[in-house]
């Protein structure tokens, strides 16, 4: 218990550095962009429009720096990220949860499906070492990992889409389905050689030979006694590697133009929406963070030694 | 003479190495009594503990059994399929191994291992495994509250008791123990030794013991089988070749450990290495180092000829009937 | 201890990347690249940024992939960009590797606050997810320039390395011969670079190949939203083009693939080295064919 009250505390002094991060990199841009962007948006904007600018910059006009520090944290903390005016001057909250459910459901269901399905492939690889899934899934995985994110997404829209012609190119439920299989495509393959390298190093530890020698059922021996062992460092992989999974999920959603908080928060940039993009990298962050404090949970509930002091 | 539970038969492992395959068990023979306590003993290296490995049938990739045979109460276990063979596991033949720390799954409870083992081979209840494994932890005098604790929170010598206790679960006829002690401290090891000697006497298992260090064995063992270089040379009762090795390896290694009794010695060891097993020499594989060498030694490989009750594989012991 | 070891580990990488062929790839790939680095002209028959051809002519002798919608050469403008794109993975793996030895190794070595202060900067930026935050400096700078690219790069990617090696580096830390030569009063400077670092050399490697893959796909990623500099010659603003004209919708598939095979192909070469400088590491990874059992029981 000790062992997650500190992960929290970790987490929120992250999250704390990415709002200070975030807040003072356009003060510290050469030119002072900060200024200059106001100063570029003045007089074409209405007031509110103007004032949401401020208030996701922390540009308060006349305030000092520490005083406007202190009303950008507590407006982002409050959830007040003001008005998106590249989106029809919704407020940017109302923009984003339209936009969140899309990201959640397919993002977010698709890595796990992604980690889940590599994991098990690779446990099940290094198990029959010398077969043939050992022997064809590394090479063709390391490869096939190494492909940017959005050339797979730009390679199946060519290749389902125009050239199978199963589906229609762009927006619906078939560029779900597109995305969905780019991100596992991708990301299944970190997962698969991880796994398969923690797996072969478990199996040759004493314990599964012990296992061995009890006569324990095969299968059991694979999850209970190597799989869980070799899946503990996997986890700790999964929460690092999820900023990695969020900037390919960011540039698939852009290239199937898929509404989700990815392909927002680039339109966001293209537009100059500082509200909104400053929001869209909060939320970014505060999920990121949120998942890692899970699979923490998840390594605590396997592993009885973190559960003691660590 | 009643059958003997173990009959190993012209044994031999090879490992695939870079440079060809090494022989690390040159064709092992000897019997084991029920109720037989035989320990191995010999430098690292010298197959000692692929032997055991091998007769367990635990041996794994890139060690690999390539002839012989292991009769355990007259079934051959080499010809058996991995299905049988496993059926048979923990029943019949159990194993402790060296580093309990290793050898137990870090993210189970003491119970749960046990219990897997029970779960595996028999169809006990739940209420009749926590009896057997509660069982088991008394013999071995260890608490039986620890039974929800997780490995890394028992000490050493409590680990390697713990072993002991899962491997006495089924009542097996045969315990193998591949150097349970050397990670403990003397007086740990003293203590688990006679523990060990104390079951085995109430509950008549065979022991299979496996050490680089004899002076562990040679109070407890019934006889004692000195390994070099994947062979053995010498097999007798333990206090006939404590106090009065035949084979220049065996005299050599019983010169190396002093008495805390007795004259004040000169320890000696043995010069020079032990030899490839990729390409081992004709003849005597202990010849070049052996100071009583003859060209007879270098040139023909000896025997474990057996005369009274005492085998030694060397020419000047039992010599070469000539051609 | 010292110098043998580095010159026992290099011969040894000599040998092994002439026996293990994921190894063998990777390096051939990898050298072909680095000739069109150092020498474009020899490969661009044309000038890349010339429009001089008619636009969206399909592959033929003159033009092997095609020309663009603005009448480039598409080969051309592939080999030119292959400079921008392998030379960002290797100054940031260069750059990304020395942060990372330099913070991982002294947090190992000095222990105490010192390391629980690095250690606790190096989580941050580990948990903080890097592409937002590269896109959010972009889109402040408007077109990032290589140079921009670079030290956003390096800033958001050497956090993973220097825990990997930080981790390493403790366990090295106390083992005898490190304590030996504490206790025979040499200097730390010494005891680091000469003792401590040469036996992490290929975790080292793999951290280079593992920065320089990182910089590259978040190069190009950039580079296809359109955050760089979209008027220089990398695959990344040819991507950024190729999907602005639609690319694929107007039957120019080469045009929008093309770049994307070069970025795979370059991510391939150093995904492969990464994987086999793991087996060097870690023997135990090595492929295991059943023709080797085979042999041993005959």
């Amino acid at each position: 218990m000790r062992f997650l009250v500190r992960r929290l505390g970790f987490l929120l002094v992250a999250l704390w550095a990415a709002l200070t991060v975030n807040f003072f990199i356009p003060r510290l841009m050469p030119g002072n962009p900060a200024e200059a962007i106001l100063a570029q948006f003045h007089g074409r904007l209405n007031p509110a429009a103007l004032k949401a600018i401020e208030v996701a910059l922390g540009i308060g006009g006349h305030q000092n720096l520490l005083t406007a520090y202190f009303e950008y944290l507590r407006n982002t903390l409050t959830g007040n990220f003001g008005i998106s005016f590249s989106q029809g001057n919704d407020t940017v909250s109302s923009v984003i949860s339209k936009a969140l459910p899309w990201s959640i459901g397919l993002v977010g269901i698709s890595t796990i499906l992604g980690f889940l399905l590599g994991t098990g492939l690779g446990a099940i690889a290094a198990w029959r070492r010398g077969g043939v899934l050992d022997n064809v899934l590394p090479p063709t995985f390391i490869i096939v990992s190494a492909f940017p994110y959005f050339w797979v997404g730009l390679l199946s829209i060519w290749f389902f889409s125009l050239t199978l012609n199963w589906f229609p190119t762009l927006g619906g439920y078939t560029a779900t389905a597109n995305t969905a299989f780019t991100i596992v495509i991708t990301s299944v393959g970190g997962w698969i050689l991880t796994m398969r390298n923690n797996m072969i190093t478990v199996v040759a530890e004493d314990y599964v030979k012990m296992a061995r020698a009890k006569g324990l059922r095969p299968r059991r021996i694979l999850w209970q006694y190597a799989g869980r062992n070799a899946l503990l460092p996997n986890l700790t992989g999964f929460a690092m590697s999820l900023g990695f999974v969020i900037s390919g999920a960011i540039l698939v959603e852009y290239v199937f133009n898929y509404p989700g908080v990815g392909f927002l928060l680039l339109q966001a940039v293209n537009n100059e929406d500082y509200p909104l993009m400053q929001a869209l990298f909060f939320l970014i962050t505060v999920a990121v963070l949120v998942a890692i404090f899970i699979s923490d949970i998840a390594t605590a509930l396997l592993d009885p030694r973190t559960r003691n002091n660590r | 003479m009643t059958t003997p539970i173990l009959e190993v038969r012209d044994l031999k492992v090879e490992y695939s190495t870079a440079a060809g395959p090494a022989e690390a068990v040159s064709g092992v023979s000897f019997d084991l009594a029920p109720g037989e306590f035989l320990a191995i003993v010999g430098e690292s290296g010298c197959g000692k503990s692929t032997l055991l490995f091998s007769i367990a049938q635990l041996l794994t990739y890139p060690a690999e059994t390539v002839g012989g045979s292991v009769k355990f109460d007259g079934v051959d276990l080499t010809t058996l399929s991995a299905e049988e063979l496993r059926q048979r596991r923990w029943r019949d033949i159990s194993v402790v191994m060296q580093s309990a720390m290793n050898a137990l799954n870090p993210t189970l409870s003491i119970a749960a291992q046990l219990a897997d083992a029970c779960r595996a081979h028999t169809d006990w209840d739940d209420d009749k495994i926590a009896h057997r494994s509660a069982e088991v932890l008394n013999m071995v005098s260890i608490d039986v509250t620890h039974l929800k604790s997780f490995p890394f929170q028992l000490s050493g010598g409590m680990r390697q008791r713990a072993m002991i206790a899962m491997a006495l679960l089924l009542e097996p006829k045969l315990i193998i123990m591949d150097e349970p002690t050397s990670a403990l401290d003397v007086v740990a090891q003293r203590s688990l030794m006679r523990q060990v000697e104390n079951l085995r006497r109430e509950l008549g298992f065979a022991v299979l013991f496996v050490t680089h260090d004899m002076s562990v064995v040679s109070h407890f063992s019934d006889r004692l089988a000195v390994m070099y270089a994947g062979e053995i040379v010498e097999l007798g009762p333990t206090r006939e070749v404590f106090d009065r090795p035949r084979h220049p390896y065996s005299s050599g290694l019983m010169d190396a450990f002093p008495s805390i009794v007795g004259e004040m010695k000169e320890l000696t060891g043995i010069a020079g290495n032990p030899p490839s097993l990729v390409n081992p020499p004709s003849g005597c594989l202990f010849a070049p180092r052996c100071q009583f060498a003859t060209d007879e030694c270098r040139q023909f490989r000896p025997e474990l000829i057996t005369v009274d009750g005492l085998a030694v594989r060397c020419h000047l012991v039992n010599p070469r009937v000539a051609k | 201890m010292k110098r043998p070891h580095l010159l026992r580990l290099l011969a040894a990488a000599g040998r092994f990347l002439r026996r293990d062929k994921k190894a063998m790839a990777g390096s051939i790939i990898l050298f072909v690249l680095l000739v069109i680095t150092a020498f474009p002209s020899w490969f661009t028959p044309d000038d890349p940024a010339a429009e001089i051809y008619s636009p969206g002519m399909a592959l033929s002798w003159a033009h092997p992939l095609g020309t663009t919608s603005f009448g480039q050469d598409v080969f051309s403008q592939l080999m030119a960009g292959t400079r921008q794109s392998v030379m960002i993975a290797l100054v940031v793996g260069f750059l990304c590797t020395i942060l990372s030895v330099a913070v991982g190794v002294t947090a190992a070595y000095s222990g105490g606050l010192v390391d629980d202060a690095l250690s606790l900067v190096t989580d941050v930026i580990l948990v903080i997810p890097t592409f937002p935050l590269i896109i959010v400096i972009a889109a402040y700078t408007k077109s990032a320039s290589f140079w921009t690219i670079v030290f956003v790069l390096v800033v958001t990617g050497w956090s993973y390395g220097a825990r990997q090696l930080r981790v390493q580096a403790l366990s090295l830390r106390n083992r005898d011969y490190l304590l030996a030569a504490r206790a025979r009063g040499e200097a730390s400077w010494y005891i680091i670079s000469v003792e401590l670092i040469p036996p992490m050399t290929s975790l080292i490697v793999a951290n280079f190949l593992g920065a320089a893959l990182y910089a590259v796909l978040a190069a190009a990623g950039l580079q296809f939203v359109g955050l760089g500099n979209v008027n220089t010659e990398s695959w990344g603003t040819m991507l950024y083009w190729a999907q602005n004209n639609e690319a694929l919708q107007a039957g120019l598939p080469l045009w929008a693939l093309a770049p994307g095979i070069m970025i795979a192909v370059l991510g391939s070469a150093l995904a492969l080295l990464n994987y086999a400088f793991d087996e060097v590491s870690n023997p135990a990874l090595r492929p295991v064919t059943t023709k080797r059992r085979k042999k041993a029981a005959a």
